[in-house]
């Protein structure tokens, strides 16, 4: 059952020789053939995995076996972006991320569903069918990275990557029960995943601890000369504020008056006691209503992606256009209507103005609290089939993160809560400025390892 | 008819030229389109569309192209950005191009002709687009792509509608290219395609001043030639349809250079609808202004202030001091002006040298050690001692075989002058100074 490991174990056991890539390799290869078919949640699998792993015990990831969205190009690898239009598009070249993770010892294992072109939050949009939510498979995994979080929470890998442009990490990770962490936009490099918002795209880890992501963004954070919005700052160690007292800290909790989220806010209340009792101060406050956020974001994103997709245009990657699903021509039709001459002003560049004013709005609300707390989703995993008919159900979803998303703010998923009857999960997104993972990785890990919601460490 | 009797031209001209920097505008690749051996040799994932290409600026090329606008009198845009324009067209990888919408780098210059100044709306950066081959390959017609030229930096200047001719629209583009030229930021190789113009051209009544409520659009014109041509034509048609009271039709036409004439290519009744916006890939840019005066002064000498300071120093016509500074290499210009100064000390005369020099009446290569194109000057117009006794012989000879010429000159026709002077220098055969002979000439008949 060596699959079960989470990543901080996995490389201590491979360096320490308490198992070999052969073992760790196979378990995690029986588990995908158990459960891959069922749950659909590989795309391509990786045959050579277990090869390039057994080179790599001296690098910091040693080989451990990584899940990937399937919108990282990967060199000479199938990069469908869940896409049928890129159904068979295999890039000359690496992702930026891909090559640090490659450089870091990490083993891609396979490439995850995902909505296509990451247009969704249920990984139902998916040209490929949709994913099944591991913890009950009558439930939806959430989206766009419902792949990867679903992977993470079924075992099929140690760890894996997903990305966010708003809540596309954190709401597939609250609702699958394991951690996700959407870095500051600009800290990991967008050069070579497939663009679907440009604007707030940002790569990240899905993982089973909060460790695990700080070890995993370790690897992919950093300054690319390829990527002209990537931070020129120096990474900073994110394994440092683990184990760190939250003594003193300031946490507000926002949208906590959402209706429809009654429930998840009455169980956060109640949760945030534990970091209470370690010395944080942790009280209500009043952020500007998440409502128009959907709006700003809704406006910005169609509009990016009506852009971002004209490149598939039949000429070049062997479908042409009618191989576009309901979703993407949906998206593709409102953004060219909201970049459209006397329409522009009225639609982007009044989302561009309100964007602004929710960065102000943050940034206010950072001169009083360390962090920002609130749900990630305002309940559980939804059924399977609530969504048809319902355009703009992932909009809804994803409110809460929305606003954090357009201003680039960093932000971490981590479970707070399970219900005992359907096995689904709650989580909380943790909120810091700009630049400020440390701060989220921090409070994150101090929950984690203050409560017991966390199966895989406390398995062991 | 001549339109020029009852309407006055209103153009204006768009011009693209490639600028030569080391690399392409968004990418590492190598510009050097016309250069390549092969098709789709210089591409990569940035230039290429593909998915997750992400563009970063050529700053180099954001610098010539301030350069640009400092040496045509333009200002610049402190705060400027690159936004996308939206078109669908095999050769354009991504679907739009980046380019600049509402702040390009530079607005409002000028650059003069000699039929008067024409104001620049706008220069503004972009990217080139692929090249489409149509051919056939083994006996099927196909379409063939080559993105050597993808992504290659493209700058486009705009005048305001100042232009009232073919001719000056003409000069306007020579102007502009020798400026391009000497600022060495790009070849301008016109066949090539590396620069390329547009003119818009319409008519009004004289004494209106309103634009026309119509334009028609002449594209792809690959020299000066056939664009004054092109619009000389196009103004003749369009007051032949003006004058039979209809509206000549909005349109985009094209010239045929074997019959020299413009042709419909599209009828264009409205401003197509670009969908731009902010490139959310390029980050806005905030030029301090310690930055732009940096630029600034990377400026060489320019053509007009050259001329000016040689007019003075040298005490020559403004337009033989323009005629020898309008070199496209910059770097000739302290080589004419060492030429200049040995010219002053030796007092010899400049103007003389500036027309042999420029028709090329002495053979000089660039750079040539200066004192060397002098002796060459002197050689050219070296004459032969003519001795006083021959001079004598020579003048009592002409004088006695036209007696006709001497008495008119000596009753007040002065111009018969002339023609004794020739035939003075007919008796001599020889290279001989002519103000010697006119001197002494001159003595003989008034004695």
């Amino acid at each position: 059952m060596l699959n079960k490991l989470t990543l901080a174990q996995t490389i201590e056991g491979l360096k320490n020789k308490k198992f070999s890539h052969r073992e760790l390799y196979a378990d995690v290869q029986k588990n995908i053939e158990e459960k891959n078919k069922s749950l659909n949640i590989y795309l391509t699998l990786n045959n050579q995995a277990l090869d390039q792993a057994e080179k790599l015990l001296n690098t910091p990831l040693a080989g451990a076996p990584i899940a990937i969205k399937d919108n990282y190009c990967t060199r000479d690898f199938r990069t469908t972006a869940s896409a049928k239009v890129l159904d068979k598009f295999k890039p000359q070249f690496d992702a930026t991320v891909i090559k640090k993770l490659k450089n870091a010892g990490g083993v891609m294992i396979g490439k995850t569903n995902m909505d296509a072109w990451a247009h969704g939050s249920s990984t139902e949009t998916s040209d490929y069918g949709r994913t099944l939510n591991p913890r009950n498979t009558e439930h939806l995994p959430g989206g766009s990275s419902g792949g990867s979080a679903a992977a993470v929470a079924a075992d099929l890998a140690i760890t894996a990557l997903g990305t966010e442009t708003a809540g596309s990490i954190r709401q597939p990770a609250a609702w699958c029960g394991v951690v996700g962490l959407k870095p500051t936009y600009g800290r990991v490099s967008r050069y070579g995943v497939a663009a679907m918002a440009s604007s707030t795209d940002s790569p990240g880890p899905i993982t089973k601890t909060v460790e695990d992501a700080a070890i995993l963004l370790n690897q992919i954070a950093g300054h690319d000369p390829l990527d002209g919005t990537s931070t020129a700052q120096t990474t900073p160690d994110f394994t440092q504020t683990l184990n760190t007292p939250v003594k003193g800290l300031k946490i507000g909790v926002i949208y906590h008056d959402i209706t429809g989220a009654e429930f998840a806010n009455e169980k956060l209340m109640e949760q945030l006691k534990v970091l209470e009792n370690l010395g944080a101060t942790v009280e209500k406050t009043t952020a500007m209503d998440p409502h128009y956020a959907i709006g700003v974001y809704t406006v910005v994103q169609r509009g990016e992606v009506s852009s971002n997709l004209a490149r598939y245009d039949g000429v070049r990657y062997g479908n042409d256009r009618s191989y576009f699903s309901d979703e993407a021509k949906r998206r593709q039709m409102l953004g060219t209507y909201t970049l459209s001459k006397g329409y522009a002003e009225k639609y982007y560049e009044l989302a561009q103005k309100v964007r602004t004013l929710f960065i102000e709005d943050l940034k206010k609300l950072f001169n009083t609290y360390d962090v920002l707390i609130a749900p990630t989703s305002p309940g559980f995993a939804k059924k399977i089939g609530v969504t048809e008919g319902q355009a703009m159900f992932g909009e809804l979803e994803d409110m809460l993160v929305e606003a954090s998303s357009v201003a680039g703010l960093p932000g971490l998923n981590v479970p707070y809560y399970r219900d005992e009857k359907t096995n689904l999960f709650l989580g909380m997104d943790i909120i810091a400025p700009m630049w400020r993972e440390d701060l989220v990785i921090q409070v994150g890990d101090a929950f984690e390892k203050n409560t017991a919601w966390n199966s895989w460490r406390t398995q062991s | 008819m001549k339109w020029q009797e009852t309407y006055e031209a209103v153009i204006g001209l768009e011009v693209h030229a490639e600028l030569k920097t080391t690399s392409k505008m968004f990418c590492g690749c190598n510009n050097d389109p016309f250069g390549a051996d092969k098709p789709n040799i210089y591409t990569c994932p940035v230039c290429l569309g593909m998915p997750g290409g992400i563009p970063v600026a050529n700053k180099r090329a954001i610098e010539w192209t301030i350069k640009l606008g400092y040496a045509t009198g333009c200002s610049i845009n402190e705060f400027s950005k690159f936004d996308r324009k939206h078109y669908f067209y095999p050769d354009l990888a991504k679907g739009y191009q980046i380019s600049q919408y509402d702040l390009p780098f530079c607005y409002n210059g000028i650059i003069e002709t000699p039929m008067g100044k024409v104001r620049l709306r706008r220069i503004h950066l972009e990217e080139d687009t692929g090249k489409l081959m149509h051919t056939s390959i083994e006996g099927k017609k196909v379409s063939l792509i080559d993105f050597n030229r993808g992504g290659v930096p493209l700058v486009e200047v705009v005048t305001e509608p100042d232009i009232k001719s073919g001719t000056q629209a003409k000069e306007y583009g020579k102007k502009l290219r020798h400026i391009l030229r000497f600022l060495d930021i790009a070849d301008c190789d016109m066949e090539q395609g590396g620069m390329r113009l547009e003119a818009n051209i319409s008519l009004r009544k004289k004494g209106e001043t309103e634009l026309p409520n119509y334009k028609v659009e002449i594209k792809n014109i690959n020299s000066f030639r056939f664009m004054e041509a092109a619009i000389d034509y196009e103004l003749t048609r369009q007051a032949e349809i003006l004058e039979t009271g209809k509206t000549p039709v909005q349109e985009t036409r094209g010239w045929n250079s074997q019959k020299n004439e413009t042709f419909s290519q599209r009828i264009k009744e409205e401003a197509e609808d670009y969908r731009y916006f902010p490139d959310p890939d390029l980050p806005p840019f905030h030029f301090s202004k310690e930055y732009l005066a940096e630029i600034k002064k990377t400026l060489p000498e320019l053509t007009n202030e050259v001329t000016t300071r040689w007019t003075k120093e040298f005490s020559i016509q403004p337009n033989k001091a323009e005629e020898l500074a309008m070199v496209d290499d910059a770097k000739l210009i302290s080589w004419l002006e060492k030429i200049l100064n040995l010219l002053k000390e030796n007092k010899l005369n400049i103007t003389s040298f500036i027309n042999d020099y420029i028709n090329k009446k002495i053979e000089v290569k660039d750079f040539e050690e200066p004192s060397s194109v002098i002796e060459k000057f002197r050689a050219a117009h070296k004459t032969e001692e003519v001795g006083d006794e021959l001079l004598a012989t020579t003048i009592k000879q002409v004088l006695a075989e036209n007696q006709d010429a001497v008495q008119k000159y000596q009753t007040g026709q002065k111009q018969v002058f002339g023609f004794l002077m020739g035939q003075m220098l007919r008796s001599l055969g020889k290279k001989v100074d002519p103000q010697l002979i006119r001197q002494t000439l001159q003595a003989a008949l008034e004695s």
